[in-house]
């Protein structure tokens, strides 16, 4: 069991120059099998490595990681979190997360630095208005904290605002969710791994699944090829997102997901001004501050399919120039660094938390832009659908099975186009 | 950004185009599968990281379809055709 | 004015000292020299205390002299030209210049935020982790205070005065960097007659030739890039470009460049860009971007007098200025004999040399000869004093760092430092080259297998000047082959500059346990970190650079990236490249949001798009909303009228008199050849092969998912030509549809498609008197209900302009669409108004045709939100059992067959009561209660006609609905009402007033 952190702990180890501090989590060789696994070391795969070990006591399981842990979109989003979703589905999907958010650095004794600033989306023309009031309302019958915000109000939270009428897209009002806002990225991946370390479970990083395994009469899986070797289990669980379609491909399994890129970017970093998080629908941007000072933006997809990791011009092109048009003062501020994440975009744009049509594979994917939030929400989800062998109510909506009944969770209503969502 | 060679305009900045979609061939006769083949070319893609064929339309320029073959990791573009006239790989 | 302390008689080609420049330092008034930076400027008054770190607010002084710089952040300008962080090493001098220190509070000699400094024990990296675990109200307000504490200079107080532009160029060759070896690739591919563009930071070309004395063809270095310079510059097809940054490189050939057109300038000249942003296709591409020198960490090495060698010898050389009086410089190459010789020539007191190495060089031995103190093996091993260097303590090392004997101290001002040289990679490695590491240098180098662009010069790892041009000539020999120039192999010049010896890897040394080492100067990252890093198991490159924040500052780690990588490695027991490299990320140096956004705002980003009419919409009240781009009139303000009150007269008008609307933003779309109908037939849920010539049908759409996709009205003007409308919103998306399914889908049909949406002008009238009105506006044409019934059409003159008019109604009256050329149609809309008074005609706008049309329950796009079938609708007949179009095979699939689905109803409240916008519907009047939702409502009104608050809404199985009671709530706007389910139409459901 890790030592447990606290002020005390700080000025114990200050001590001692620093130099007693336990890993955060060890580094174990795999062992030939174990009770379940999970594909994918990022936020989503070590949260359903902690709550299964934690919930459902199941601790002789292992995580395994092709890189270095939260290295995939658990460090390459704009760490923004909120339910407010439209959709039954979602918004109560999301509200758990957000729930399990709230309480989640004293779960973990692991300071995830959730900031819940508030999340603002600013409505630009009355239909926007009206969509935006819809969907705020529909949260606030579901028991979801919802606001209504008028220019007045935005101009007191958010001073740098441009609330001018002479503008392009004129701010007409806006709607917030006072509960959403952000947390550390880095510090959910490695608050879940220290956590589910303590626990007993084998992370494992560095070892890149080649292979799953399956009985040739019954499709149940058996186990993985790994870069380090074979590793039994009757239980697997995916949470891959970016790179779903390929290791569910290793059991035969095609997905409605097509991979997408995802770009983000901070500026240098400054004195504190931005209070909020605040998106706009009708620009398309996202942006906040972080601890550090960054203005950190985010935007849409590049727009066709890529795996690259490295974004184009365009998109960030128009996220910043509509960003400079809302918050006019970021306008002399630097782009500082650019990254980008690879997403998989389902065809609803909505996620797929579940079972895969091989017995004992399990999948948490097609996050699209959601990921990140979700994270908390995620790995509690799939743990339950791995330990119980079917998905809680929760996650009973988001199978694979909707996209043979056309039973789509499209937020947006843009059809079966991974790109529109 | 990506230089997209149009068949009719040649290399154009990504900006004049839009993307498609993977070429998918619409069934022939969508009544005679079945809600499961039906739904597997409405939903499920390949999704591959590497080669990857799909269909851009050049907007601000010929208003052409066409197909594009496209490495999804390096963007490497290797070839680009009309419709129905795909080269021999 | 202070004098210029430290600025030497003779040295500084790089400045003019018959320019004196004026200019404020916090609250001091000093004077530089025209060709002076901000550092230089400030190294010659004798400053050294500039700034305060990002964590631990310790002093901190001018480090190094170019993009590299991590401790020197100013505030350059005031107002809304206040830019922080700016780095004082490449900031141009200009007159009256404002710069101001950052990062602390109350000032920058004493600074509060040191508090964090001194109990520094308690906040080793990633302490914030460990500590404030609490619930998130306890966090906000702990995170409150943690902000102000970061964050480095202020933003700018208001929106940015200056303009900035974009600017594309193409190119055959691009070299990033007018060094030495950047300018001999550009004199070769120059001369082959490639069309060149180089780049280079830096006010003049040059590079490391302009920072240190050497000799290139016989003579200065600084003069050689001078004569190059010209002669690249005769030459037409050579576009040289200073004062701009290689920044990023993207796909198939694109990199971008900031050029800083005006920043040595107080403000931009009156037309000047402050900033250019470029976006050059190049075929061929040379990164020639040097190297930068990297420390040695010790015990306090971030004091305000520890600099880089490099820096101190350029400070003298370019500028004239000795960064000290006494130094100790310490080095593991051999750089530090030629630096030596010519800082003491100039006047620098020069306590000791102390090399790393445990050997004499040949250098080494000849600078003992000379008398010089040299110190091998030995390092330095902490800098005293506290806002400032007051002395070394040197001490017998080996070149892991240990210390292996007593240690002496030396006062001292100064301790320059070279720890060897890192290639500056950044460009390679965007364009995703492959990095190997060298181990004589100690450094990453392009890996030139599979690189895409080549390197030359330091950047690739050859350190040596005669080496750096040969690489440059052959660089760009080899790249003007490959485009198919002929080169003229030009004579290498000969060269003489520093020698260049193997520079052992020594990233740090031996540190008393509680000292701090500095690893990265910005964020205050110390070799310890790294320990607890590693300790903790942030072992790997990323998690280190996460955990600790390692090269995440405004310097992206340029001094200390590689630094860290090897301190990490070390403790791993690994060597460096096992270890792995760090992600180089666009773009090179930080550059201003505003050069990317270059203008492209506002109407010019998002450009509006705007109607024949729209000058007289404008000139009579209208108020304009957005949609999808188009400006389009809500109503016609009209004084003393509510806006409301003005929406109700306009749509009394139609109901009672005539009514006129500008629907040209609505898609047109012109539909040609033999198999148009069968095309219209496979579009369409319904068919229009059947459909007579001079008729027109409305059609629905549906995406191949079966939801309802688009609808509109398609007239039939011939056996093979049809005018399709659609909605305003998916005019584009469309015609994309259309022209996908002719091309790739259906190649055989013979039909043509062509965008006219801009091309016509129409307006449509409306209301009881629509067809007096016509008649009048029309007198040839017949508009007998016999000669132009509905869902017909006529052409002829209207207001004597040639017109199609087409009689279809979306308000439920009798209306008629006229069509004109767009040219013609502020006449048109004239000539209606004109005749239109005696009918009682009023114009009218969106609003007013939204509540005509929820009146008589059409969908818009609010009802058919994507996810509703034709079912829902209640449009499930209009799908033609015979026809086979896109999106029918979903109709079949379970969802869509599936009970419980919602359905299009109509809500109208009980007297009184106003529907709130965007309402939920509940069966509970309780803005409070958590309920299930029994729907929503998509669009409302108050219907003037009715004298209610209506609305449409799609209802979970709405159709078994009609008649109960329920409630509309909005919780966020506090809005309730109680309504009454209906049938969604509520006004003429029978149709026998349009048909009239």
């Amino acid at each position: 069991m890790s030592r447990r952190y606290s002020i005390w702990a700080l000025a114990r180890n200050a001590l001692s120059h620093h130099e007693n501090w336990p890993k955060a989590w060890r580094s174990p060789e795999p062992k030939p099998a174990y009770n379940a696994l999970i594909i994918g070391g990022g936020g989503h795969g070590l949260a359903a490595a902690y709550y299964l070990a934690k919930l459902h006591g199941m601790t002789n399981i292992a995580v395994l990681e092709r890189g270095w842990i939260g290295g995939g979109n658990t460090g390459r989003n704009t760490t923004i979190v909120r339910s407010n979703y439209l959709l039954d589905e979602n918004a109560h999907f999301y509200e758990h997360s957000l729930k399990l958010w709230e309480g989640l650095s004293e779960d973990l004794n692991y300071n995830v630095m959730f900031s819940q600033r508030k999340v603002i989306n600013t409505c630009h023309t009355l239909g926007e208005r009206e969509a935006t009031v819809r969907r705020y309302n529909s949260m606030r019958l579901r028991g979801i904290d919802a606001e209504f915000l008028t220019r007045e109000d935005l101009a007191r939270l958010e001073p740098a605002m441009n609330l001018s009428q002479d503008v392009r897209y004129p701010i007409v009002c806006a709607l917030a969710q006072p509960r959403g806002g952000t947390a550390r990225h880095d510090a959910v991946a490695w608050g879940f791994a220290r956590g589910a370390d303590s626990l007993g479970v084998d992370i494992i990083q560095n070892c890149e699944v080649t292979g799953i395994d399956r009985d040739p009469v019954s499709g149940a899986v058996t186990g993985v090829q790994t870069t380090r070797g074979a590793i039994k289990s009757g239980k697997i669980g995916i949470a891959v997102a970016g790179h779903s379609s390929q290791v569910a491909a290793m059991a035969g399994i095609r997905l409605p997901i097509e991979s997408h890129l995802l770009q983000a970017f901070v500026s240098e970093p400054v004195k504190p001004f931005l209070n909020t998080v605040v998106s706009t629908g009708a620009a398309h941007f996202y942006i906040s501050q972080t601890d550090k000072g960054e203005v950190l933006l985010g935007g849409e997809l590049d727009g066709y399919n890529s795996y690259s990791q490295r974004g184009s011009l365009p998109s960030i092109e128009h996220v910043i120039a509509s960003a400079t048009e809302m918050f006019p003062r970021i306008g002399r501020l630097r782009f500082m660094r650019q990254w980008a994440g690879v997403m998989d975009m389902t065809m609803d744009g909505s996620p797929i938390i579940g079972k895969l049509p091989a017995p004992g594979l399990y999948m948490s994917g097609g996050w699209c832009y959601g990921g990140f939030k979700a994270t908390p929400g995620s790995g509690w989800c799939l743990a339950w659908t791995i330990a119980k062998d079917e998905p809680h109510p929760l996650n009973a909506g988001h199978t694979l099975e909707r996209f043979r009944t056309s039973h789509m969770i499209d937020e947006k209503g843009a059809g079966p186009f991974p790109k529109a969502h | 950004m990506l230089l997209i060679p149009c068949p009719w305009c040649g290399p154009r900045d990504e900006t004049e185009f839009v993307y498609g979609e993977a070429a998918v061939n619409r069934p022939s006769d969508p009544n005679s599968l079945s809600d499961q083949e039906w739904t597997e070319h409405l939903y499920f893609r390949d999704n591959p990281k590497g080669e990857h064929t799909e269909r851009w339309f050049h907007r601000a320029g010929c208003h052409r379809w066409f197909s594009v073959r496209r490495n999804t990791v390096t963007h490497v573009i290797s070839a680009a055709w009309p419709p129905g006239q795909e080269p021999k790989p | 004015m202070t004098r210029q302390v430290w600025r030497t008689e003779s040295a500084g080609h790089g400045i003019d000292r018959s320019q004196p420049i004026s200019f404020g330092f916090n609250q001091f008034r000093l004077e530089g020299y025209q060709g002076d930076t901000v550092a230089s400027a400030l190294l010659a008054n004798g400053v050294r205390l500039v700034g305060r770190s990002f964590k631990y607010h310790r002093p901190r002084g001018i480090f190094g002299i170019g993009a590299e710089e991590p401790n020197a952040l100013l505030q350059i300008g005031s107002g809304a030209r206040r830019e922080p962080n700016t780095r004082a090493t490449v900031q141009e001098l200009y007159q009256n210049l404002v710069a101001g220190s950052q990062n602390h509070w109350p000032s920058l000699k004493f600074d509060l935020g040191a508090m964090v400094g001194l109990a520094g024990a308690l906040f080793p990296a990633g302490f914030y982790y460990k500590t404030f675990i609490a619930d998130p109200k306890r966090w906000l307000w702990y995170e409150k205070r943690i902000r102000r504490m970061a964050g480095l200079g202020e933003p700018p107080a208001d929106a940015d005065p200056d303009d900035y532009a974009h600017i594309n160029a193409h190119c055959d060759l691009l070299i990033a960097g007018g060094g030495p070896a950047g300018l001999a690739a550009a004199l070769a591919a120059g001369a082959a007659g490639a069309r060149v563009i180089l780049a280079d930071e830096n006010p003049t070309l040059g590079g490391q030739l302009l920072l240190a004395p050497q000799q290139v063809d016989g003579m200065a270095g600084h003069l050689w890039a001078e004569q190059a310079q010209a002669q690249l510059a005769a030459l037409p097809n050579v576009r040289l470009m200073t004062r701009t940054t290689v920044a990023g490189v993207y796909d198939h050939g694109l990199f971008t460049m900031v050029e800083r057109c005006a920043d040595h300038l107080p403000e931009p000249e009156p037309h000047q860009p402050r900033q250019r942003f470029w976006r050059v296709r190049a075929r061929k591409a040379i990164f020639a971007t040097g190297a930068i020198e990297r420390p040695i960490a010790f015990a306090n090495n971030d004091r305000p007098g520890v600099m880089l060698l490099s820096a101190v010898r350029g400070y003298l050389e370019r500028y004239g200025v000795l960064a000290g009086r006494t130094a100790v410089l310490f080095a593991n190459n051999d750089s530090i004999y030629p630096a030596a010789r010519e800082l003491a020539a100039a006047g620098l007191r020069i306590e000791a040399i102390v090399d790393a190495r445990p050997g004499l060089s040949d250098a080494a031995a000849a600078a003992k000869a000379d008398g010089l103190h040299v110190l091998p093996g030995h390092g330095v091993t902490a800098a005293r004093g506290l806002r400032e260097v007051r002395g070394a303590d040197i001490a017998p090392i080996d070149l892991a760092g240990r210390i292996k004997g007593a240690a002496k101290t030396l006062a001292c001002d100064l301790i320059a430092v070279s720890g060897g040289w890192n290639p500056a990679v950044h460009l390679h490695a965007q364009s995703r080259g492959r990095l190997t590491f060298q181990d004589d240098l100690a450094a990453f180098v392009p890996d030139a297998g599979a690189a895409p662009y080549a390197s030359a010069g330091a950047s690739a790892g050859a350190y040596d000047l005669a080496e750096c041009l040969a690489q440059g000539f052959a660089a760009a020999e080899a790249a003007a082959l490959v485009l198919g120039f002929r080169t003229t192999a030009p004579a290498i010049p000969a060269a003489a500059g520093d020698p260049v010896g193997a520079a052992p890897a020594l990233w740090s040394v031996q540190a008393p346990k509680g000292a701090r080492c500095f690893v990265d100067f910005q964020n205050d990252v110390t070799t310890k970190d790294i320990g607890l890093a590693h300790r903790e198991n942030y072992a790997s490159v990323e998690h280190l650079k996460r955990y600790t924040t390692l090269g995440m500052g405004t310097d992206q780690g340029k001094t200390s990236n590689v630094a860290g990588l090897a301190l990490m490695a070390a403790k791993r027991g690994e060597a460096i490249p096992a270890v792995g490299t760090t992600t180089f990320r666009p773009p090179y140096t930080p550059f201003t949001f505003n050069a990317m956004v270059g203008g492209q705002t506002g109407e010019i980003g998002h450009p509006i798009r705007r109607t024949a009419a729209h000058d007289w919409h404008a000139a009579n009240g209208g108020v304009f909303t957005d949609a999808a781009g188009w400006s389009r009139p809500m109503y016609y303000a009209t004084e003393g009228l509510t806006p409301q009150q003005r929406i109700d007269e306009e749509v009394l008008a139609v109901r009672n008199a005539v009514g006129v609307v500008d629907v040209s933003t609505l898609g047109k779309l012109d539909i040609q050849g033999p198999d148009a109908a069968e095309f219209l037939d496979r579009l369409y849920t319904n068919r229009f092969s059947n459909l007579k010539v001079g008729r027109g049908r409305y059609g629905v759409m549906l995406r191949e998912d079966g939801r309802v996709y688009d609808d509109g009205v398609t007239m039939r003007l011939a056996d093979d030509h049809f005018h399709m409308t659609t909605t305003t919103n998916h005019s584009s998306s469309v015609f994309q549809h259309l022209e996908y399914l002719l091309q790739v889908v259906w190649p055989d049909l013979r039909v043509f498609v062509t965008p006219v949406t801009e091309q016509w002008f129409a307006a449509a009238i409306s209301g009881p008197n629509a067809r007096a009105l016509l008649a009048d506006l029309a007198p040839e044409v017949d508009v007998s209900n016999a000669a132009l019934p509905m869902m017909g059409m006529a052409e002829g003159l209207v207001a004597g302009i040639p017109a199609r008019i087409f009689r279809l109604s979306f308000s439920g009256e009798i209306a008629y669409e006229i069509n004109v050329d767009a040219d013609y149609g502020l006449a048109l809309w004239n000539g209606i108004l004109t005749a239109g008074g005696p009918h009682g005609l009023k114009a009218y706008g969106t609003e007013a045709m939204g509540t005509l049309r929820i009146e008589k329950g059409h969908f818009t796009h609010a009802e058919a939100d994507g996810r509703v079938i034709m079912d829902d609708l209640g449009l499930a007949g209009m799908v033609n059992a015979a026809n086979d179009c896109i999106g029918k095979r979903s109709l079949g699939l379970p969802d869509l067959v599936a009970p419980g689905r919602k359905q299009l109803v109509g809500f109208i409240a009980a007297a009184g009561e106003r529907i709130p916008v965007g309402a939920q519907i509940a069966a509970l009047d309780d803005l409070d209660a958590v309920q299930d939702a029994l729907g929503h409502t998509t669009s409302q009104a108050y219907s003037a006609t009715l004298g209610r608050h209506i609305a449409l809404g799609l209802m979970k199985d709405g159709r078994a609905m009609h008649g109960r009671k329920v409630f509309a709530l909005s919780p966020v706007l506090g809005q309730r009402a109680a309504v009454e389910v209906v049938p969604p139409c509520f006004y003429d459901p029978e149709g026998g007033r349009q048909r009239g």
